[in-house]
């Protein structure tokens, strides 16, 4: 699937895929118009992606192709051993986690989940947790916590999920939780927003010593679409919404909310998910050594103390 | 025949002509009845009749709570800036100038300390007027500074929540209060400070998924509505109407997410036999 501004750039694609077959089969010699195209497709790509609005961001934070949690996990790790159960009510499977070993060290590894498909995503419930997924997440960083390993968590998510079981499980309750018992965690949290990273749903596994967030993902209290319907009255202000919010990873680096913006190969992270779990690894593991070198004590008042600082007040 | 003859037909009175009690002296209960403020306020602005909650704000519930309505007011002067430069139909600093206008107060919680039946005794209580109750970056900040002077003085903590959740003109830094107020909390809990959290008419979305939800003793007020997404959210996902009395105070309550439903002519009483058994030598 390509989105609006990809259209171009693939169109470019299409032609030099087929300027090369008709190279090949005709034995004419068409290298600098090769050399042309190429270039012209580069410097289209530049152009788009060091352009993007808000709202191209957010849609590409979502691009169908773009990788998931597991993608992630099962890039990084030799071995992973995936864990399930809220151990009272399910299995969200919108929400994953389990141990997992990343050059000789291992990590809890947790986040949300969307599917690649209509029956995955169903399965997956669009990467919105219940409340379950919230109390599965607390379990298994928990269990982090008396093994000493470290917590990573991937947030992809358009919301908690705003059902009639979630409301009648808790789902405030079960956010209010983790953000509370993940302030005082004894281990090093590292938490990396991947995708989407709408509201409650997203800060539910996002109190962390170190927030970073991928160049094209978002973050902010309520996706572009709800909050024009609430403050426009109507869906069709999702662009202006999306500049007013400012949810950009640049925008929430200014902001300090979060920590630091991880780079995405030109065109988004789908473009080479390899290359992209290569860097999340290496800022896992290099943010991971950094935190360890902290007494516990210190490590948990400097996370306290780093969302005690957020938000801005007239002076 | 009639003891009077209507000579002119209809009513010919301008409006601006018309003769009106002025605002605020009496009140109508759902049942119909009017009955004087005095009495409303007498009975802790609950209907005498049908037991209704009318939504009161700060001003009411400091009143009712601490001792000859004595109490020392924190960061009153604390305002919110326009940090996003928001601007939807309307602009942020529009908005929040006209919540001062209706409310009367400079955002939508207001963060004091005082004697109630001479326990000291913390709370901030959230305004509705102000936009809706929402919770940015003021609201946030306040309850923080409340928290520490709470961990200072070992004061124990009551939070009024009235909230329509996150104020959405300070997006992320809205989004963070939720993690701010939280962690301040775990702090309350390692120093083994109480902290109750009521929950009143209406309490949802982000304020619900934080500190709302966070008391050692989660209480609320009859018939609020309490809840993490709105009714209007979640009739559109699930496409069907919602179960009559769904997400109350006494729905959330049998669902095990709340302690008790308080009845407000009792809170003061209430809180006070609670705070004494904590506060109690074994």
């Amino acid at each position: 699937m390509q989105l609006d501004f990809e259209k171009p750039i693939a169109e470019l694609e299409v032609k030099l895929a087929e300027m090369k077959k008709l190279a090949n089969e005709s034995n004419v010699d068409v290298s600098s118009a090769v050399r042309d195209l190429e270039e012209r497709i580069q410097s289209l790509k530049e152009e788009t992606f060091h352009n993007l609005t808000r709202w191209q961001r957010v849609q590409l934070s979502r691009h169908p192709d773009r990788p998931y949690t597991l993608d992630y996990i099962y890039n990084i790790t030799s071995d992973f051993v995936e864990l399930h159960g809220d151990r009272t009510v399910k299995d969200d499977k919108a929400m994953v986690g389990g141990f997992g070993n990343i050059d000789g060290k291992t990590f809890m590894l947790i986040g949300q989940q969307k599917g690649r498909n209509t029956k995955q995503r169903q399965m997956r419930n669009f990467g919105m947790a219940n409340p379950e997924g919230y109390r599965k997440a607390l379990r298994l960083m928990k269990m982090a916590e008396k093994f000493n390993k470290p917590i990573i968590t991937f947030i992809d998510t358009p919301g908690a999920f705003p059902g009639l079981e979630a409301e009648e499980r808790g789902q405030g309750e079960a956010i209010a939780r983790n953000l509370k018992e993940m302030a005082t965690l004894k281990v090093p949290v590292i938490c990396i927003i991947i995708g989407e990273g709408a509201s409650g749903g997203a800060l539910g596994i996002g109190v962390g010593d170190k927030v970073l967030m991928l160049e094209n993902t978002w973050y902010s209290v309520i996706s572009p679409e709800s909050c024009s319907s609430i403050l426009w009255r109507s869906w069709e202000y999702k662009e202006q919404a999306a500049e007013a919010l400012r949810l950009t990873s640049s925008d929430m680096k200014e902001l300090q909310i979060v920590d630091d913006v991880i780079p995405e190969p030109l065109g988004g992270a789908h473009q080479d998910s390899i290359w992209m779990s290569d860097q999340i690894k290496s800022v896992i593991l290099k943010e991971t050594a950094a935190l360890e070198k902290l007494d516990t004590e210190d490590r948990i008042m400097k996370r306290i103390e780093k969302f005690s600082n957020m938000g801005v007040v007239a002076s | 025949m009639a003891w009077f003859k209507r000579e002119e037909r209809g009513i010919l009175t301008p409006t601006e002509k018309k003769k009106e009690a002025p605002d605020g002296l009496w009140f109508k209960t759902p049942s119909g009845k009017i009955i004087h403020i005095r009495e409303l306020k007498e009975n802790a602005y609950v209907t005498p009749d049908e037991d209704f909650h009318v939504r009161i704000g700060s001003r009411e519930y400091f009143e009712i709570l601490f001792d000859d309505n004595e109490f020392t007011e924190l960061n009153e002067d604390m305002v919110s800036g326009d940090p996003l430069q928001f601007k939807d139909t309307k602009t942020y600093p529009t908005r929040i100038e006209a919540g001062k206008k209706k409310s009367g107060l400079n955002d939508a919680v207001r963060t004091v300390y005082g004697k109630m039946n001479r326990l000291d005794f913390a709370v901030a209580c959230m305004d509705f007027d102000f936009i809706g109750g929402s919770m940015g970056s003021v609201v946030g900040e306040k309850i923080a500074k409340l928290i520490d002077h709470c961990l200072e003085t070992k004061t124990p903590l009551l939070i009024i929540s009235k909230s329509g959740g996150a104020r959405m003109m300070e997006a992320g830094l809205s989004l963070m209060q939720m993690a701010k107020t939280s962690a301040k909390l775990a702090l309350l809990d390692r120093a083994g400070i109480p902290f109750i959290s009521l929950l009143t008419d209406p309490t949802t979305g982000g304020v619900t998924a934080s500190y709302a939800m966070l008391g050692d003793f989660n209480i609320a007020e009859p018939g609020a509505l309490i809840g993490f997404a709105g009714p209007r959210v979640i009739r559109e996902t699930i496409g069907k109407d919602l179960p009559k009395g769904f997400q109350s105070a006494e729905f959330v309550l049998d669902h095990g997410f709340l302690d008790f439903i308080i009845d407000r002519r009792n809170l003061k009483t209430r809180l006070t036999t609670l705070l004494k058994m904590l506060a109690a030598g074994n």
